[in-house]
């Protein structure tokens, strides 16, 4: 298998904000190119690749959907030389004063990036109440340090503004950056398209970096309704045990993907990618989601018809932070896992997708 | 009169990406040393680590000068480890922990890279969105595979210097800034005074290293190089804002009152009548808080006339400061303005 690292510290630095994925779409579709047989976009957004089967047509299919679009924030009004914000995704606004951002202005025509930085006003100049508290989105700004004529001239409300920490690389290979939430993920489906080269498999495999997760896991609708799957795997990332994250619903970072359970899940999918990981001796975690499961698996249970779904997280610290952190062991497991269940589907998978009652 | 350019810019770049929380200033340190070598002049460093040099003038009468910017910035330091990588850590410097969450660092010698997190959005309660999040839930953490980190050892934050047109974005650009206009004054110092140059340790808890500095050198005058916040902000309910210290591109801010100091009226008058003949851009910081090298140095010894100088700069003490470049290369024509007109008789006229 080739180093992961590089596309995806190269993923890290494209925007790509909900709705607005093309940057990402772009450096993703020339990755995969070499790998799929076709790639397109989908009307929602979303990147669709296949790598078709050799079962006898029809062959059933399964899609596999990471989604590539990253949380950020956006202009909402110009005062003096700052800019006013909302976020696109959830953002905690106490994460954000001191956080370096490029602010994609398009008052020139054709977006030009511009760095700033999203900075907290002073305390004399705050509603009386804020004091030492955390001042809300409402009253923090962008300052790029141009002055105001300059500004008023290339920046218009509405324009993308996105998170600009470089990606780093800590100790243990692990990786810190922004948006890995859900990049990890894309560069996980990378793995697996890599390793289903040489691996031949009876199915269709419908790759997919779908759009608009963060605000509603819109682009996998999309997605699921196009391309009709018999099944779709969701692979997103997951909470990671760490500083202030302890809980039930936390993973250890390092020691394998997870495996959710929940209604958001089939339970017969769960079963046999659990088995297969123990065959296998692939770690990997259990996860339990009661509710919604917060990823695109949301959306892909009941899009048309309904899709069998399944999801999997990759364990990752600080999420929707800009130095969000990720095991890059995690991710080629991930892949790898991924792609041997694939290279396992039977042209009668589909019949041992029952409901066990 | 040398001009501000490149070769400033990438020793101001320099400076900004080096490490030098207080206590711990070496590299900074090292630089101001390459950077003197083959210059000519005294250099030494002291007892606490301040950088002192001398430039004797060639006049006869003539004022002992002295210029101070201190080297060392606000940071970190680890108290203690909690294994795979996570320590626990303090703030040294004044420093507003919310801006701390989010940001990568850079820890130890050997600059490691590491993140401050904070708990998932998705985890946290409405609650706990209004309060702050307090120290001792942060953590550095530079991997599960630790490294060869120590509690004791500093962090800063890890930004990068950048630069976009006018616009200089860094950390730490108080007081590199400082640091950079005094190595040009040294540089080219006029003859008609005996220039004492301090890069001092320790501004940011308590202007520990100017004390001493002052002490050595025993100069007629000082004059402080600092960088100051310019809140020059839109208030919340857009009232005209009354409070700004000091407001960006209006050129350097010379200071009359801040929290520690009573600036000496005739180097006021001295600085801002040599911005006034030769045109230049000045403004005075609003009086009021704050403070600088100065608050030690006015107190040393019988009592030394002082004055500061300040760039104006936004975001003083976070991960990423912004200025401008036209108001850094004003200060210097300012300073090198105002040395070049001193004379003894600077301190015989009146103070009112």
């Amino acid at each position: 298998m080739t180093d992961i690292t590089p596309f995806l510290k190269k993923l890290l630095t494209a925007p790509g904000l909900s709705g607005y994925e093309d940057p990402a779409a772009e450096i993703i579709s020339a990755c995969w190119t070499p790998l799929v047989q076709e790639t397109s976009r989908g009307k929602a957004g979303s990147l669709h690749g296949i790598q078709r089967g050799t079962g006898a047509s029809p062959r059933p299919s399964v899609m596999i959907a990471t989604h590539m679009d990253a949380i950020g924030l956006m202009v909402t009004g110009i005062s003096d030389s700052f800019l006013r914000l909302t976020d696109v995704g959830g953002v905690d606004p106490r994460v954000l004063p001191g956080t370096l951002v490029t602010v994609y202005a398009s008052g020139a025509g054709t977006a030009h990036p511009i760095p700033g930085v999203v900075i907290q006003p002073p305390v004399r100049l705050l509603p009386p109440e804020i004091g030492l508290n955390p001042v809300p989105l409402e009253y923090l700004f962008v300052d790029t340090g141009l002055p105001r004529r300059q500004i008023e001239k290339i920046v218009r409300v509405g324009d993308l503004v996105s998170f600009a920490q470089p990606p780093i690389e800590l100790s243990g290979e692990t990786i810190s950056g922004h948006t890995l939430d859900n990049r990890a993920s894309v560069a996980a489906l990378t793995v697996c398209l890599e390793e289903l080269q040489s691996r031949p498999h009876v199915w269709d495999v419908w790759a997919v970096a779908s759009a608009q997760e963060e605000v509603g896991a819109i682009g996998a609708i999309g997605s699921t309704f196009e391309l009709r799957p018999s099944i779709a795997i969701v692979l997103d990332v997951t909470w990671a045990k760490g500083p202030g994250t302890n809980d039930w619903n936390s993973s250890p970072m390092g020691k394998g993907p997870t495996l959710c359970m929940g209604p958001n899940i089939h339970p017969a999918l769960h079963k046999a990618m659990k088995d297969l990981a123990d065959r296998l001796e692939i770690p990997y975690g259990l996860e339990y989601a009661p509710r919604h499961t917060g990823t695109d698996g949301y959306s892909t249970q009941v899009s048309a018809e309904g899709v069998p779904t399944l999801v999997m997280g990759i364990p990752l610290r600080y999420m929707h932070t800009p130095v969000e952190v990720v095991a890059v062991k995690d991710i080629q497991r991930a892949g790898r896992l991924l792609a041997e269940f694939i290279a396992g589907l039977s042209a009668d998978f589909m019949e041992k997708i029952t409901w066990d009652d | 009169m040398p001009t501000f350019g490149n070769a400033q810019l990438k020793l101001l770049e320099k400076l900004c990406n080096a490490s030098a929380v207080s206590g711990d200033e070496g590299e900074v340190r090292k630089i101001i040393l390459e950077e003197l070598k083959g210059r000519g002049g005294d250099t030494r460093v002291d007892a606490l680590g301040n950088v002192l040099v001398t430039h004797p003038g060639s006049g006869k009468k003539r004022l002992k000068v002295m210029l101070t910017a201190h080297m060392d910035e606000v940071g970190f330091m680890l108290v203690a480890d909690d294994g795979e990588g996570l320590f626990r850590f303090e703030t040294v410097g004044g420093m507003d922990i919310r801006q701390l969450p989010g940001k990568a660092v850079l820890v130890g010698k050997e600059h490691l890279p590491g993140v401050i997190g904070a708990r998932p959005i998705h985890l946290t309660t409405a609650e706990e969105l209004r309060q702050k999040i307090p120290l001792d839930a942060l953590r550095i953490d530079i991997g599960p595979a630790g490294g060869k980190v120590f509690p004791g050892d500093r962090a800063t934050f890890a930004t990068r210097f950048q630069r976009n047109g006018p616009v200089l974005i860094a950390k730490a650009l108080d007081n590199r800034l400082g640091i950079v206009t005094l190595l040009e004054l040294f540089k080219n110092a006029p003859t008609n005074i005996d220039l004492l140059v301090a890069f001092t340790v320790q501004e940011e808890i308590g202007l520990r290293g100017a004390r001493v500095a002052a002490y050595t050198f025993n100069p007629d005058l000082a004059i402080t190089v600092d960088a100051t916040p310019a809140n020059d902000l839109p208030t919340w309910d857009g009232e005209e804002n009354i409070s700004y210290n000091t407001k960006l591109g209006l050129g350097p801010a010379i200071y009359i009152a801040d929290s520690s100091t009573l600036c000496d009226p005739r180097l006021v008058r001295h600085l801002s009548e040599t911005a006034r003949l030769g045109k230049l851009p000045f403004q005075i910081r609003q009086p009021g808080g704050g403070g600088t090298d100065a608050g030690s140095i006015h107190m040393a010894r019988a009592g030394i006339p002082s004055v500061s100088v300040s760039v104006p700069h936004r975001y003083s003490h976070t991960a990423a400061s912004i200025a401008r470049m036209d108001d850094w290369k004003n200060t210097y024509s300012l300073l090198q303005a105002a040395l070049s007109r001193i004379t003894p008789e600077l301190l015989e006229s009146g103070r009112a």
